[in-house]
């Protein structure tokens, strides 16, 4: 090969670069198309619970039942049981999906951490439906001794005062399947940083004389953390819109408590509208979907201060 | 920017194409199986022909479409079983041609006016499902309870807190009750059986009851399970639960026997029908509805007042004559003695009494095309 030759490209090759140019474009264009769509999707979303939701706060007060007479008042017992529910099943989820997520990228053994990760990712594929049958039936009946034992011996805990369910059917129930639901994202999204630390800094680290976990602790966590803050967040999101499990597995009221062992516990924003949609009239569906509109903007709000506490960490760890 | 503007359009056009070409091949779909009007004369029925509403109703409306599709080989009906509110909402806004719903639609209320806009008249009501509700419980050893109305609205509101208070005992000599909380079950979605249930402890009451009768239970007290089987598995779930449901799906579990008049009643579709048989007509009905203002008190031999009548929608005229056939043939084969037994052995509902079923059949015969 001379150096000539090398200087100028042969035809052929600024032909496929011509056609290279063609479907850049159609690929920069569907992109961008979709990236406009899911926006407008989101838009057209927010319009409509704007626009059904608006009627439903100021109806008859009659149509919020149980003795509210504001939509305040109604929607504020929810919001409180969605954040309540919420961070309970992340209580439950987070140190777990956390260890799961070491256990696969720094501990387990190759053979063993790839079907681990698997079986994790596996659950996330389980309907949510399934999860409240098996919840509300099975489940609650094994938890039946421990909430009242819970009851029985704990009971100067407010989250287990009781008197206990008889059934089992309660938030603590709840919790715990809505903790296995939101596992497998925040396992995934962790261990996918985890193992990405950079190789050196844990050699560094090694080379210092540190321990396994001082490893982890000092190279892999501050390194991974703004990414595990994104994970437990869109567990955090994917729990505050559960519906199903939450509406299947416990018997929920919409009112301000901290008993989660007891015959009923406060009840989500997204149970109450699934309860109540099918049979509701004209004007309470109103209200629902502005209940709606209530829950969409609460989980805006912390997807937006999540969002800025990484950003915060990330420009801190910049400088 | 120009450029990139076109270029972000582009794709977007041609979706947008793509779908309308897509819903042109759907709307001439639906006319060729609309335009199925009878052509040899009269009997034969044929076409789509959709309604929804009451889940209380969906185990009928399964066999009520299975009878009605066999006789009338064309005809091809669907019932969504997605609740009474939304089943109304869709039949005032003429998505659905019949609706069935627990509750009827008042007059006058804002409902009732859109769905005289949507009929183009005063909307047919008309009675297709009774059935009786029991109060069930979870208690070992014990089949039966005997309570009045009275007892049982104490148990729902709290005041009768334990399975041996006196209240109970008093009625129940014999039966061996345990020091126990009662640990109460009401549904926690809107439903039919709520309002029914409320309205019969509000006005059987004497008094014990003080609230409004509604869908949504007024208290936050209490378990709670999601429809009639959430309250079902609810209380097989646990010992010392009371709730109340379809008395169909019962099974299993203890039922109390109301008391009415100087007996106590178990539930049963013959004292179901036999309720709504004797109840007035609500003060509203017009001529094109036949609602009843249940008696919640009747003291009749055998009665069952805690009884759930859940109703039928249709307008008097439709727009085309095939839907008005179709429409009038199935409802008046619903209301029919016929189809009431098929009801009946389907899903342990009341028939209606001939009387009410011929007036319910009269009614139906106005439905026309326009």
């Amino acid at each position: 090969m001379s150096t000539g030759s090398s200087l100028t490209p042969p035809p052929a090759v600024s032909a496929r670069r011509g056609r290279l140019a063609l479907g850049d474009r159609v690929f920069a264009a569907s992109a961008r198309g979709a990236g406009l769509l899911i926006l407008l999707a989101l838009a057209g979303v927010f319009v409509f619970l704007l626009i059904q939701g608006i009627p439903g706060l100021s109806v008859d007060p009659k149509e919020y039942g149980q003795g509210f007479e504001t939509f305040w008042q109604y929607v504020g017992p929810l919001l409180f049981g969605t954040i309540f529910i919420s961070l309970l099943a992340l209580i439950v989820a987070v140190p777990f999906a956390l260890a799961v997520a070491l256990f696969i990228s720094h501990y387990a053994p190759r053979r063993l951490a790839t079907p681990v990760a698997y079986v994790i990712d596996l659950l996330a594929a389980v309907p949510s439906v399934v999860f409240g049958l098996w919840g509300g039936r099975a489940l609650s009946q094994a938890l039946k001794p421990v909430i009242n034992w819970l009851g029985d011996y704990l009971n100067w805990i407010p989250l287990f005062k009781g008197p206990a369910s008889p059934n089992g059917q309660t938030a603590l129930t709840a919790a715990l399947v809505l903790g296995v639901m939101i596992l497998p994202i925040i396992t995934a999204i962790s261990r996918e940083v985890f193992a990405q630390t950079p190789r050196l800094n844990e050699e560094a680290a090694i080379g210092l004389g540190a321990t396994r976990w001082e490893v982890i602790r000092l190279a892999v966590l501050p390194y991974a953390k703004s990414g595990v803050i994104a994970g437990i967040m869109l567990g955090l999101g994917r729990a505050l819109g559960e519906t199903m499990a939450v509406t299947m597995v416990y018997s929920s009221s919409p009112k301000y408590m901290l008993n989660i062992i007891g015959d009923t516990s406060p009840q989500t924003i997204a149970a109450n509208i699934a309860n109540n949609y099918a049979e509701a009239s004209a004007d309470k569906q109103h209200v629902l979907i502005a209940a709606g509109l209530v829950l969409f903007a609460f989980t805006f709000v912390v997807n937006f201060i999540a969002r800025w506490a990484i950003g915060r960490g990330e420009r801190k760890l910049a400088r | 920017m120009k450029t990139t503007l076109r270029r972000a359009i582009v794709p977007g056009a041609a979706a947008l194409a793509l779908a309308a070409s897509l819903a042109a091949c759907g709307d001439s779909n639906t006319n060729t199986a609309g335009d199925n009007a009878p052509a040899d004369g009269g009997s034969a029925l044929s076409g789509k022909l959709a309604g929804g509403g009451s889940s209380a109703q969906g185990t009928a409306q399964q066999a009520w479409m299975a009878a009605f599709q066999g006789d009338n080989s064309g005809v091809s009906i669907t019932y969504d079983p997605v609740g009474s509110g939304t089943g109304r909402t869709s039949f005032e806004s003429g998505a659905y041609s019949f609706a069935g719903s627990d509750a009827f639609i008042a007059n006058p209320s804002d409902e009732y006016t859109a769905a005289q806009k949507t009929c183009g008249g005063d909307p047919i009501e008309v009675p297709s499902y009774i059935s009786p509700i029991a109060v069930v419980f979870n208690l070992k050893g014990v089949d039966s309870l005997k309570l009045d109305a009275k007892t049982i609205a104490d148990i729902f509101n709290g005041t009768v807190k334990k399975w041996n208070d006196p209240q109970i005992a008093s009625q129940n000599d014999g039966v061996t009750l345990p020091d126990e909380a009662i640990h109460t079950v009401h549904r926690s979605d809107d439903s039919g059986t709520t309002q029914n249930f409320t309205e019969y402890l509000s006005k059987a009451g004497e008094g014990a009851w003080k609230d409004e009768p509604a869908q949504t239970w007024p208290s936050t007290d209490g378990l709670s399970g999601n429809g009639t089987s959430g309250v079902i598995t609810s209380i097989k779930g646990g010992e010392g639960t009371i709730g109340y449901a379809d008395a169909s799906q019962a099974g299993g579990l203890g039922v109390v026997s109301i008391k009415v008049g100087s007996s106590y009643n178990a539930p049963s579709a013959e004292g179901a029908a036999a309720v709504v048989a004797n109840s007035d007509l609500d003060a509203s009905a017009t001529d094109s509805q036949l609602i009843y203002d249940v008696n919640r008190t009747d003291t009749a031999d055998g009665a069952y007042p805690l009884v759930l009548v859940s109703y039928l929608l249709a307008c008097p005229t439709y727009a085309d004559a095939s839907t008005a056939a179709m429409v009038k043939g199935y409802l008046t084969y619903i209301v029919s003695q016929e189809g009431q037994q098929a009801g009946a052995s389907a899903a342990g509902s009341a028939p209606l009494s001939s009387d009410t079923s011929d007036k319910a059949t009269a009614i139906l015969d106005k439905i026309a095309a326009k």
